[in-house]
């Protein structure tokens, strides 16, 4: 254990912590662009810089081992002065467009502009432009904003073992990209967008949703096993954003399903409606097709969610095959349920129990699962049962 | 390209390499470095492409796309830029239709490059024609070794 | 005039290769084979490729030994072979006219070679003539008879200092290299050498390898270190194969490999080419290189000698570091630290170049003043001129004007007045040297190089740039100089490496002594040494021209009017102010104002 003070409090902490663990202990207010908790140090935006007693210049506290009696002071006139600086310069090389980007109002760099009185720039000069814009389907990759504070590079090299992208270039030129500064093809977990600090790296389909009058929702993600924490970022009652805290069971990390598949939730493919199939042995799909050979053809072999010939591609553009009108029928949930308890009455009766299989969800949750397998076996009276997720 | 790229690869295993010599090898061997040859890589050595890509515009030594024919090295360190070396470069530029910002001419047949001292300072200015070191290199006798080089081929 | 021994020594460094060193050699080897020396005239000739010996702009150089008399020719071209080999081995008269004249003898004369002493003198290639020279006894010593402890005292005792520019104490690095108890430890020897203008380290690889080698061998054993790597530039292929060549002769006689000289001590050398960025001269982006990573200097949570390639330890030295540790093991650190001043030890090797006539590689004591080494050793300032200010440390380095020619060389000086010793860049300019662009051009340098991880690198020294930009093409405010040492000072505080730490030491220090320069490009929107390319103008004397039309011929964008002997005359709207014509016109009547 070392103790050292920082600001006049004594502190004293594990031996390998960096100053700013010790700061961050403390909870004293410091600012950082490059730092990440969950990341090795990059030392990059200098923003951390603190005077040490001893020392002749000030020096970063995120890449600095704590050592017994250090003297730490993390806000002095010149300090911030030196601070200030590194902002203007940052924004010199940036497009300034808070009016119209997704950030405003959850931008760091924007947000340290505002406590530093950054009204006008003294350094203008050559900007970074990048005219192509990146054509994957679920991040917006802004180069021009991004700080180059490598938190994405090592996000995916670190924690998600990909490495995707990582730093290209050099000096002035340096941009995080994918190799050849194509197009970034990834698995898409959303990582990156979660950790960048500025407009750099946000969600296509965040565009336009919508920046104020936001409400948080926690919740489960619905798609697998693992059961992450997620955040609905709700507006005017539509899911426009999903985030994840970091003090959860998945730490903040989530798949491409979790970041980005939120879209069916306000599908208007989305059924509302319990929907009772019209036909019966006489008016099977095959021959009602062939009476109306204008319907979209059901294929029973081929998913719902096949692109079938449609303008397709992603974003959900896909046309589900919708039952249409002459198979299907809405109905009340009383009617439903009344027709399901009595066919499957009927059919026990007359063919036994284990003649009925049932088939669950992994997007169940595990006490929907629980009561589907006890409706089977108490119920029913069957040990068929099974879950999507085997085979 | 597989063969070459896999005699490459036995270098590295053999010679304990790293990224860069394996670069240094491809772009000795074709003169720049294909996307082609950095995904095998990629796959062979389970190395992210994104880090070649990162290690290859990092350094001056790679090439993305294929060099000319020839390759003017004009030296723009202290004593050669003292010695008028940037008239020297200029001059190329002129000649050989290059515009600023790029290297190559468009007919591939010239590559114009600079390079931050070559350390051979007591001969400056120092210009490299195609790996023959030439010292003391006026405007003259370089547009004479540029129409020489022209009609070489 | 029988049985005489003749040794002939040609320059075959870079710029001696440039000059044609190959073909004089062969030259040599074929005229003495035809005429059949031995043979008919009793004399044992032997032709020598030797290093570079510094005085490059007499290039071609060659040495005749007569006996141990010693005769230089410059100049040498391979038709004058011929005269040489008849006039002076045959008949033992040396060609008078073609030998170097006195200021040759001057620029060596003044000169303590150390680590310099084996350039140009041996054959870099063949490790039988270092071993004669006293090659690989230190070395031999500190395996078979020394302790680790013994020999990090002798070197701590010596003084010596770190020859890469920082100037740290080699003994207390080694010694904390020692310290460190790990199973794997590195030796890396820094031949990244990017300054513009400095060619130190590179003389030295391809003319004296083995010194380097026998110094990493030391090292290894002092610190307990069994692996080590030398970093050689992508620009240097001559060094990278001198140095190979040098190494595979090592493993060879068993100096490198295992069990060495018997003594039970193991060293592995390998050589690591760098691939163009001058970042990579920084320790760590050094050691991310080896590592086959970008070059980007880490952040030193770690001393390099508790955690450094690959998290080990590590002890990185300069080349000229190394090379002067065999001698000091010979002849003993008083010896070194006496040829010194009292707090740094041994002598330094300079590059001296730009306006002084005698441009080229020096060895020096350290203490010796400025003055001497620019108008003694360098002979004054080309064509006559007047001394305006040296650059000394390269791009990282500052420049110092006349009224500190007095100084003594060593670290703390040179710091003191706002310069670096550097890795040993020293640059001459004179009246028709800019100093505002002077600064730019290094300033251009430094930003090129940036590995750009730190904000105030990476866009502090553009935005630095972009202002001396600016004011050299008089587009210069008035507030732009306190901007330019606020900048400055701001990039020096905040910067993660070194790069970026010194990047802004040309422009604090022509600041400080040429103030006026800057205002007059400033304020009178006026270049004093008519260099800035916006600021001057070209234009031709018309009593003085003889319309010979030389220029008309050179100008690249059809500047110049005027018919055959008549006087012509410049556009000043077309013309882009190159200069050409200027260098071309014979008679001196173009003008630049």
């Amino acid at each position: 254990m070392v103790t050292l003070t920082i600001d006049g409090q004594k502190i004293t902490i594990r031996k390998r912590s960096t100053v700013l663990d010790a700061i961050k202990r403390l909870d004293i207010p410091i600012p950082t662009l490059c730092h990440h908790p969950e990341l090795t140090p990059f030392g990059g935006c200098r923003l951390c810089i603190v005077e040490i007693k001893g020392s002749s210049r000030p020096i970063t506290a995120c890449t600095t081992f704590v050592r017994d009696d250090m003297e730490v002071i993390t806000s002095s006139p010149q300090l911030e002065k030196l601070r200030k600086t590194t902002i203007e310069l940052l924004l010199s090389d940036h497009p300034n467009d808070c009016m119209i980007c997704e950030r405003a109002g959850d931008c760091k760099l924007q947000e340290l502009a505002y406590f530093y009185g950054i009204k006008e720039n003294r350094f203008s000069g050559e900007r970074r432009v990048y005219k192509n814009r990146d054509g994957n389907p679920f991040v917006e990759r802004d180069m021009e904003k991004c700080i180059l504070c490598g938190q994405c590079v090592r996000i995916c090299d670190e924690i998600q073992g990909v490495g995707a992208i990582d730093f290209a270039y050099r000096g002035f030129r340096t941009k995080i990209c994918p190799p050849y500064d194509k197009d970034l093809n990834c698995e898409f977990c959303g990582q990156c967008v979660a950790v960048c600090p500025t407009g750099a790296l946000t969600g296509k389909m965040w565009a336009l949703k919508g920046r104020q009058e936001l409400n948080e929702v926690d919740t489960i993600c619905p798609y697998c096993g693992c059961g992450c924490n997620l955040t609905l970022v709700v507006r005017r009652n539509e899911v426009i954003r999903v985030t994840s805290k970091t003090d959860t069971i998945n730490e903040g990390w989530l798949c491409l399903k979790g970041s980005f598949a939120y879209g069916f939730i306000h599908s208007p493919e989305r059924l509302t409606k319990p929907l009772i199939r019209v036909t019966t042995k006489e008016h099977s799909a095959f021959s009602v097709q062939q009476a109306n050979p204008t319907l979209p053809s059901f294929d029973p072999s081929v998913s719902p969610l096949a692109k079938g010939g449609t303008e397709g591609g992603w974003g959900g553009d896909s046309k589900l095959q919708t039952p249409n009108s002459e198979l299907f029928r809405e109905t009340s949930w009383d009617e439903a349920l009344d027709f399901i308890a009595k066919r499957l009455k009927e059919i026990k009766e007359k063919y036994g129990s284990d003649s009925i299989g049932g088939l669950s969800s992994a997007r169940c949750t595990n006490e929907e699962n629980y009561l589907f397998q006890k409706f089977m076996r108490a119920v029913i009276g069957t040990n068929n049962v099974d879950h999507c997720a085997r085979y | 390209m597989e063969e070459t790229l896999e005699k490459v690869l036995a270098n590295y295993r053999n010679n304990e390499g790293n990224i860069i010599t394996i670069l240094q090898d491809v772009e000795e061997t074709f003169g720049y470095i294909p996307e082609e040859a950095v995904n095998w890589f990629s796959k062979k050595l389970d190395i992210p492409a994104s880090r070649f890509f990162g290690i290859a515009t990092f350094y001056a030594q790679f090439h993305l796309k294929p060099k000319g024919k020839n390759v003017v090295t004009v030296c723009r360190g202290t004593a050669c830029h003292v010695k008028g070396s940037e008239k020297l470069l200029n001059r190329l530029h002129i000649e050989l239709d290059i515009p600023p910002g790029e290297d190559t001419s468009d007919d591939l047949r010239f590559t114009v490059e600079k390079v931050n001292c070559v350390g051979a300072c007591g001969i400056a200015p120092v210009v490299i024609l195609n790996k023959d070191v030439h010292g003391k290199m006026t405007l003259d006798k370089l547009m004479k070794d540029m129409k020489r080089l022209r009609t070489d081929e | 005039m029988n049985n005489s021994d003749i040794q002939i020594k040609v320059c075959t460094g870079t710029g001696g290769i440039a000059a044609g060193g190959e073909e004089v050699l062969s030259s040599f080897k074929r005229i003495l084979s035809i005429a059949n020396i031995e043979a008919s005239f009793q004399k044992k000739c032997s032709t020598h490729k030797v290093g570079c010996r510094g005085f490059c702009a007499k290039d071609l150089l060659v040495d005749v030994i007569v006996d141990g008399a010693k005769t230089t020719y410059q100049y040498v071209k391979p038709d004058m072979v011929e005269r040489i080999v008849f006039e002076h081995i045959v008949h033992g008269i040396p060609v008078t006219e073609w030998q170097v004249d006195e200021d040759f003898h001057t620029f060596h004369g003044k000169q303590t070679k150390v680590v310099l002493s084996k350039c140009g003198e041996i054959d870099p290639e063949d490790i039988d003539a270092y071993i004669t020279l006293g090659g690989y006894e230190a070395a031999r010593k500190a395996l078979t008879l020394m302790s680790p402890e013994e020999i990090v005292e002798v070197v701590k005792s010596s003084n010596l200092r770190g020859r890469g520019g920082a100037g740290f104490p080699t003994g207390l690095k080694w010694d904390l290299g020692l310290k460190i108890k790990s199973d794997i430890k590195y030796v890396i020897c820094n031949g990244d050498e990017g300054d513009p203008g400095a060619f130190m380290d590179r003389s030295v690889m391809e003319g004296d390898p083995h010194s380097v080698i026998e110094g990493m061998i030391i090292c290894a054993k002092a610190t307990r270190s069994h692996h080590g790597y030398i970093y050689v530039r992508a620009e240097y292929p001559l060094a990278v194969k001198r140095l190979q060549l040098a190494i595979d002769k090592c493993y060879e006689k068993n100096f490198l490999g295992k069990n060495i000289f018997g003594s039970g001590f193991d060293f592995d050398l390998k050589i690591f080419k760098g691939a163009g960025a001058f970042v990579c001269g920084e320790a760590t982006a050094l050691m991310r290189s080896i590592e086959g990573k970008r070059g980007m200097p880490t952040p030193k949570l770690w001393r390099s000698a508790e955690k450094g390639l690959w998290d080990k330890p590590t002890v990185l030295n300069n080349v000229e570091t190394f090379a002067n540790i065999p001698r000091i093991l010979l002849k003993g650190a008083d010896w070194f630290r006496d040829l010194g001043t009292e707090r740094s030890g041994g002598t330094k090797v300079f590059a001296l170049t730009g306006k002084v006539k005698n441009a080229g590689l020096i060895e020096v004591p350290l203490g010796m003043t400025l003055r001497k080494i620019i108008y003694d050793i360098g002979g004054g300032i080309e064509g006559d001129g007047k001394f305006k200010a040296v650059q000394t440390g390269g791009p990282s380095g500052g420049c110092i004007p006349a009224e500190m020619l007095d100084i003594e060389v060593d670290y703390e000086n040179l710091a003191e007045v706002g310069s670096m010793m550097g890795s040993g860049g020293m640059v001459v300019l004179d009246a028709t040297d800019c100093m505002v662009n002077t600064a730019r051009f290094f300033l251009e340098f430094s930003q090129a190089e940036s590995c750009g991880k730190c904000t105030p690198c990476r866009v502090g020294t553009k935005r630095l740039l972009e202002i001396l930009e600016r004011v050299t093409s008089g587009k210069g405010k008035e507030a732009d100089i306190e901007l330019l040492e606020e900048l400055s000072h701001f990039i020096r505080t905040m910067s993660l490496c070194g790069l970026g730490m010194a990047a802004p030491n040309p422009v604090f220090s022509t600041i400080k002594y040429f103030r006026d320069e800057y205002e007059a490009h400033i304020r009178d929107k006026r270049c004093p040494a008519a260099v800035c390319r916006d600021l001057i103008t070209y234009s031709i004397l018309e009593e003085a021209c003889t319309g010979c039309g030389a220029c008309k011929r050179v100008c690249p964008v059809d500047a110049i009017r005027g018919t055959r002997k008549m006087p012509h005359r410049i556009d000043p709207i077309v013309c882009v102010k190159c200069g050409t014509c200027f260098d071309v016109c014979k008679f001196k009547t173009i003008m630049k104002s």
